[in-house]
């Protein structure tokens, strides 16, 4: 009987999923959108959702420009690369007729230099990246780029770095107070010589795992996003994430409209679906960053909404990574593969 | 007699007066999963590389330059020998050998013990080697990882029994990405070797003792040979794979150094986007293999000669 009552929920099940109205197909980051959200916008908009996930800007852009163009309705780029994108023409456009919502951006998030007055995309989350240190392993100042590029004798061989040479890159040239993209010999080879002389301090290259290594103690010391911080601290990693004095990387996710969505409608819909205050707690909530929608406060938790990772004290620099041209490019890929050979 | 094969026809021109049309379905397999991709391979290696990805046709052979030569970090210094990918490709292959070696010390005993034993037993004996890989390969390697860490299970034995004081830093070592691919192809070395070993004919055995053969000269001149084809193709198996490995590398070895499938994969994944070099790269791995299995080949056609 039980066995019977199963397929019978099964079959049903199928049949349900068989009369969806249409289907949504999102590429996004991993471990970045709590399910129950996906289930809601299906049940409300009776949409078969699927998800397939990156874990880097450059795998997104790889991954579309090597066929995967028309397969997605909707991709979760950070903000220079939202910009590649859209100079690529792999975007397409909106009205404001089109998203309702709209008018739920806050006024800072509206009119970004990667998409004026946002036209292909919608604010998803924004956070830092920068790095946190187990305090139980150093109890020094937490204050300097340096405990990563230039560690302490405690962290020495236990510091795990991003393995993208953007973000790596980016904190070791504000460290050495290099502006980026440059294509200033002396300021490249310093640049060089800084991660050379620091890699032999390092333990390992992740981004999927930069929570894992601090979470099981393989890293007392790691880059890592500011919300994937807080998680490893709600995991019980006993870590700070630190703020440090040279500047860290800011950036802001968003939601894009690709060009030849099979679902448009759907991924309107869904875009729509986001710039809710309720639906963007709810990301936020899970996935610890910072929304860019007005009136999320009252539905996010407190313990999310006054994490120290999301309120960065006013007085640090950040900076948004950005796009390089391809003759500076070349070399900054060369001292990432000269760091990794 | 119209259809029949003439007399004194071999049976390999039977097959090819005949058989054309009936190997359809093989060539189109090795056409579609074999040729066309090998060959896309070798046309995107001679392409001009777009920014981020994609390529321009135009035909460059600036893949291959970056690969062999070195023009300083700015590329306008006078060539000199690149010896960065070289390094990367020669670190690799030294993994995979030595690899190959440690599945081949442990699996010939192990294929050994198994096929020595009767016929019942030994098929739960090759069942309990399989039955770990029902599990996927990245879950075992991560297991791999919860073992080794500082504060793994590992350690916290070794500490409790009092054997050393401090925890064993195995994990991000070579040694780590050495347990790592062990774990992963023993079975592929083992399987091979047992079908061999099975095959052997333990009379031979007693023959060279009755010769007065002592055990190591018979393992030398009389088991080896017999069940050399079966380690030949073990290595192999083992090797091939091993050579081309990143979750051992990124997972155990914390990805410190490119070995060739990392490095393959930032062309195509990284901020790199550089698809001529990857697939280039590519090309170059390919025609190692190929050398290593035509040196096999030859050795094998020389050796039933």
């Amino acid at each position: 009987m039980k066995t019977f009552l199963t397929t019978t929920a099964l079959a049903l099940g199928l049949a349900t999923a068989a009369a969806a109205e249409g289907e949504l197909k999102i590429y996004h980051w991993f471990e970045y959108i709590p399910q129950e959200l996906l289930d809601k916008f299906a049940a409300e908009y009776d949409v078969k959702v699927t998800m397939d996930t990156f874990d880097s800007n450059e795998a997104l852009l790889a991954a579309l420009k090597a066929g995967k163009m028309g397969s997605y309705d909707v991709a979760v780029p950070g903000d220079y690369m939202v910009k590649i994108m859209g100079d690529e023409g792999m975007l397409d456009t909106f009205t404001p007729d089109e998203m309702p919502n709209l008018g739920n951006i806050q006024d800072q998030w509206m009119d970004v230099d990667f998409d004026p007055g946002r036209k292909s995309s919608i604010p998803y989350q924004w956070g830092s990246t920068s790095f946190s240190v187990n305090t139980e392993v150093y109890t020094g100042p937490l204050d300097s780029l340096g405990l990563i590029f230039d560690p302490p004798e405690e962290l020495k061989g236990k510091i795990n770095v991003l393995d993208t040479s953007g973000e790596t890159l980016t904190l070791a040239s504000l460290y050495a107070g290099i502006p980026q993209c440059t294509s200033d010999r002396t300021q490249l080879k310093a640049l060089n010589d800084l991660v050379q002389a620091a890699k032999p301090y390092w333990a390992s290259f992740g981004s999927d795992v930069a929570k894992d290594v601090l979470v099981s103690g393989d890293a007392a010391a790691g880059m890592i996003w500011s919300g994937f911080s807080a998680k490893a601290r709600a995991e019980g990693a006993p870590i700070q994430y630190v703020f440090p004095k040279e500047g860290m990387i800011v950036w802001m996710d968003n939601v894009v409209l690709l060009k030849d969505a099979p679902n448009r409608d759907n991924a309107l819909k869904f875009m729509n679906f986001l710039l809710e205050p309720e639906n963007a707690a709810a990301v936020t909530n899970y996935a610890a960053y910072t929304s860019g929608v007005k009136g999320v406060e009252e539905f996010l938790l407190p313990e999310i909404a006054n994490s120290p990772e999301s309120n960065p004290p006013a007085d640090v620099k950040g900076v948004f990574v950005q796009a390089c041209p391809e003759e500076v490019q070349v070399m900054y890929d060369a001292i990432w593969t000269n760091l990794k050979k | 007699m119209a259809g029949a094969a003439p007399q004194g026809a071999s049976r390999s021109e039977i097959y090819r007066g005949n058989g054309g049309r009936l190997m359809l379905p093989v060539w189109v397999f090795i056409g579609i999963f074999l040729v066309l991709p090998v060959l896309l391979m070798a046309i995107y290696s001679v392409l001009t590389k777009e920014f981020r990805g994609g390529v321009i046709w135009d035909f460059t052979l600036a893949a291959y330059d970056q690969f062999f030569l070195n023009r300083g970090l700015f590329g306008d210094e006078p060539p000199t020998v690149e010896w960065t990918y070289i390094g990367i490709f020669w670190r690799s292959i030294w993994q995979a050998g030595l690899a190959t070696v440690f599945c081949l010390l442990i699996g010939f005993p192990t294929a050994w013990f198994i096929a020595t034993r009767d016929p019942r037993s030994r098929s739960v004996w090759l069942f309990l080697i399989t039955i770990p890989y029902w599990v996927n390969l990245l879950i075992r390697t991560v297991s791999m990882k919860f073992l080794i860490r500082d504060t793994g299970p590992l350690n916290e034995f070794l500490l409790w029994t009092g054997v050393i004081s401090e925890p064993l830093s195995l994990i991000n070592t070579n040694f780590a990405v050495q347990l790592g691919l062990f774990y992963s192809y023993l079975p592929f070395m083992v399987l091979p070797i047992y079908a061999a070993v099975e095959r052997y004919d333990f009379s031979l055995s007693e023959a060279a003792a009755d010769l007065y053969a002592d055990s190591w000269t018979t393992l030398r001149l009389i088991i080896l040979p017999v069940v050399k084809p079966g380690i030949v193709a073990g290595c192999i198996l083992v090797f091939v794979p091993s050579l081309g490995a990143f979750l051992a590398p990124d997972l155990l070895g914390g990805a410190k150094t490119f070995m060739i499938g990392s490095l393959i994969e930032e062309q195509f994944k990284g901020a790199a986007g550089n698809w001529p070099f990857g697939a280039a790269a590519a090309m170059i791995l390919l025609s190692i293999v190929m050398g290593v299995l035509l040196i096999h080949a030859r050795a094998q056609t020389r050796g039933d000669g």
